[in-house]
């Protein structure tokens, strides 16, 4: 099962590599791993997918917090959340059929941030399977180059959706 | 104000500034340290010119493996946080083996090392080795400092991590410029670590849930380990193995945490731990695991460990609780707190049944050997040093059979009496944590029962010991092989011995060549008096005891095997 795990640590040098070096000693599978600034300079906020069964994604949490520059740790798991990936995507596309690829780029909510005669790049939010549905309705274009982010995640408070 | 005073106020200032290498023996000093090991080398020579003048006394090996080795036995033997400072890229390096062998067994060890100059760091520089990255995941935590006014704060920071929760090395990496800039003593006072936090009082619900547990029990077990040792719980251990009256086997690091003596002690569980301790574990019906982490040596196949037993686990290691077994009653604390708070609520308890049992398999299998041969064996020479020391030395190991057999025929009354590497394993850690015990305590007889091929690995230090004075006694079990390694291509391999036989040195000799006294013993009948002859010597002294080649150690749980199913029993059984 897919764990979204936050961990909010110091913003030191050292940081990543130490919770990344963990990760392998122990033999744990990250999904993705997200580092950002937060509103406060002195910390960072890693968001961290892993997948594993309850013991293992136990441990996983066990083990961050023990790490001296890991502050919180929190498993998201069970949790109302909202995650997000962003990606930029390359698509090979001539212009005859450029028209097509766009309507579908609209009903994905996508943006075009560059465009040429052979070729647009579309930047694309939402959860993962959005992003996943979204390259894979690309793949009879051709798609050049993909970026993604990996997620990020965050507690809902309300129920509400805007 | 005139030019005049405004550069004497600056030069007043100047003065008041002490350079990197000063803030660093002033606050090991102000920390409490008296006694350190380390080797020079060129980044580190700020520091070294200052510990010239410094109220510490300074221990040099012949090799940084060796002086963390030092550092490791140094705070194991006293409880103190031991101290190793090593140059950068090779220093470092060598330092690697010392410090996972800290870490496994979670021993409070402070590594400094010099590192190049911060503009030359990621250059290749001369001597330069990315030692925060190689030491990263075989410390509890570790730093660079870049900035000298960093230096105080990070080292006081480095002894409370590697003192405190469960304890382990923290290293210090320390770039040359930073010895040499200058900051004010006291600019940093405060410790800054938002990510560290021990808990050490357990949770009172979960401590009354153990306790009547414990209550209702008819077999119960107390598993102990090294943690009893660390957090000083002894004497909470003994008065709850009293007031309640339980049963108690130890791993090989609990060994001492409780009086192997007491007729409640069934000495060490696990691979080659007694069988009256494995059958108890399997038959019990609560195991109270304390300070101890469910090694694999320790449970052999972990589907079938203590099938019957409801399990506590006492620990101050959230992640050791529950990486192994499922626990039923896990309690996150200080042990020592947490057995405090334990000993009032529990009840005393006949559990005669239970105790006539454990009776019955202690009867039947103690460890035992054929003394009969005319060749010395390996466990007469140990009993004989028990014997003779009252069973009140310090007692350090090598690994392998020599350390089994120590574990098994020398009974420890107290923590801190046993040094082993039981995490890591580490062959040559004996000789060089000798070493470092008795610098912590002069006043003790210090012995490290060594095996012929683990001594082999450091045996230079012995001329440290030499040089500090320090009068450990070496005893070599020297069967001519790496005996473990044998004794596992005897059982599993067919008996072909590939490679783990190397021609030994005259071991006396080489005593007396680096200044120790040494002598050889073949004949059992020497055994005795040449064990009182070491003991009653001044100086650093080795035998070096040409025992029988091929003996094993039994019982012996093979890897996978269910605990109680253990190979040797037979022969243990013919002995009685």
């Amino acid at each position: 099962m897919k764990h979204i795990i936050s961990a909010l640590v110091e913003n030191k040098p050292g940081v990543l590599a130490h919770v990344a070096g963990m990760f392998a000693a122990r033999a744990f599978n990250i999904d993705s791993l997200v580092v950002g600034r937060t509103e406060d300079p002195q910390l960072s906020r890693m968001t961290i997918v892993v997948v594993g069964d309850d013991n293992v994604v136990e441990q996983v949490r066990k083990q961050l917090a023990k790490l001296i520059p890991v502050v919180k740790v929190q498993d998201f798991v069970g949790k109302p959340v909202v995650a997000r990936d962003l990606m930029l995507i390359t698509i090979s596309v001539p212009p005859e059929k450029r028209p097509e690829l766009l309507s579908m780029i609209e009903m994905f909510k996508g943006k075009v941030v560059d465009i040429g005669h052979k070729f647009v790049t579309v930047e694309v939010s939402g959860p993962e399977a959005k992003i996943e549905a979204f390259i894979d309705m690309c793949r009879p274009y051709g798609i050049k180059n993909v970026a993604r982010t990996g997620t990020i995640a965050m507690v809902r408070h309300s129920t509400a959706t805007p | 104000m005139s030019n005049e005073s405004n550069s004497s106020a600056e030069s007043a200032n100047q003065s008041a500034l002490k350079p990197g290498s000063q803030i660093i023996v002033d606050t090991l000093v102000e920390l409490g340290v008296d006694t350190m090991f380390g080797y020079l080398g060129g980044v580190i020579l700020p520091l070294f010119d200052k510990l010239y003048d410094a109220p510490i006394k300074l221990i040099v090996p012949r090799h940084e493996q060796g002086g963390c080795h030092m550092a490791d036995g140094y705070a194991r033997a006293s409880g103190k946080v031991g101290v190793i400072v090593a140059t950068s890229g090779p220093g470092a390096c060598n330092l690697v083996t010392g410090l996972a062998t800290a870490m496994m067994d979670s021993i409070p060890v402070v590594a400094l090392t010099g590192q190049v100059r911060t503009e030359l760091i990621g250059n290749d520089a001369f001597q330069e080795a990315d030692t925060t990255g190689i030491t990263r995941p075989i410390t509890k935590h570790n730093s660079i400092v870049k900035d000298v006014k960093d230096l105080a704060r990070t080292i006081r920071e480095a002894f409370y991590i590697a003192s405190t929760g469960r304890p382990g090395p923290v290293l210090i990496d320390i770039p040359v410029d930073v010895e040499v800039a200058r900051a004010a003593a006291d600019d940093c006072p405060k410790m800054e670590l938002p990510g560290y936090h021990v808990k050490t009082k357990g949770h009172p619900r979960q401590i009354s849930t153990a306790a009547s547990a414990i209550n209702k029990s008819e077999r119960p077990l107390l598993y102990v380990g090294g943690g009893v040792v660390r957090a000083d719980a002894s004497e909470e251990l003994d008065a709850l193995v009293q007031k309640a009256h339980l049963p108690v086997t130890m791993t090989l690091m609990g060994l001492g945490a409780f009086d192997q003596t007491k007729p409640e002690s069934l000495d060490m569980l696990g691979m080659h731990g007694s069988a009256y301790a494995n059958y108890a574990v399997q038959n019990c019906d609560l195991l109270i695991a304390v300070g101890a982490r469910f090694d694999d040596r320790v449970t052999g196949k972990i589907k079938s460990f203590a099938p019957h037993a409801r399990i506590i686990h006492i620990d101050i290691d959230p992640a050791s609780i529950a990486k192994n077994v499922k626990v039923d009653i896990p309690v996150v604390g200080d042990a020592k707190l947490i057995l405090a708070e334990l000993i009032p609520q529990v009840e005393y308890r006949q559990r005669q049944e239970w105790f006539e049992r454990i009776a019955e398999w202690k009867k039947k299998f103690p460890f035992c050997y054929d003394n009969n041969s005319s060749t010395i064996k390996p466990q007469y020479v140990i009993e004989e040093l028990y014997r003779q020391t009252g069973g009140e030395a310090i007692i350090t190991t090598g690994v392998g059979q020599n350390q089994m057999w120590t574990a098994q025929f020398y009974k420890f009354k107290r923590p801190r009496q046993l040094l082993s590497s039981g995490g890591l394993g580490t062959m040559g850690y004996g000789l060089p944590a000798a070493v470092g015990a008795q610098a912590a305590r002069p006043e003790a007889t210090v012995v490290d029962v060594d095996g012929d091929h683990s001594f082999n690995m450091t045996l230079t230090e012995l001329a440290t010991a030499v040089q500090y004075s320090l009068p450990i006694k070496v005893c070599i079990i020297n069967n001519g092989y790496m005996g473990m390694v044998r004794q596992w291509q005897q059982l599993f391999y067919n008996k072909r011995y590939s490679y783990s036989y190397l021609s030994n040195p005259d071991y006396a000799a080489v005593a007396r060549a680096l200044g120790a006294g040494g002598i050889t013993c073949d004949k059992k009948a020497d055994v005795s008096k040449t064990i009182k002859t070491m003991l009653s010597e001044k100086g650093p002294f080795v035998v070096d005891f040409k025992v029988e080649r091929e003996e094993n150690v039994w019982p012996m749980v093979a890897p996978g095997r269910d605990l109680h199913d253990m190979d040797g029993l037979d022969i243990l059984e013919s002995l009685v």
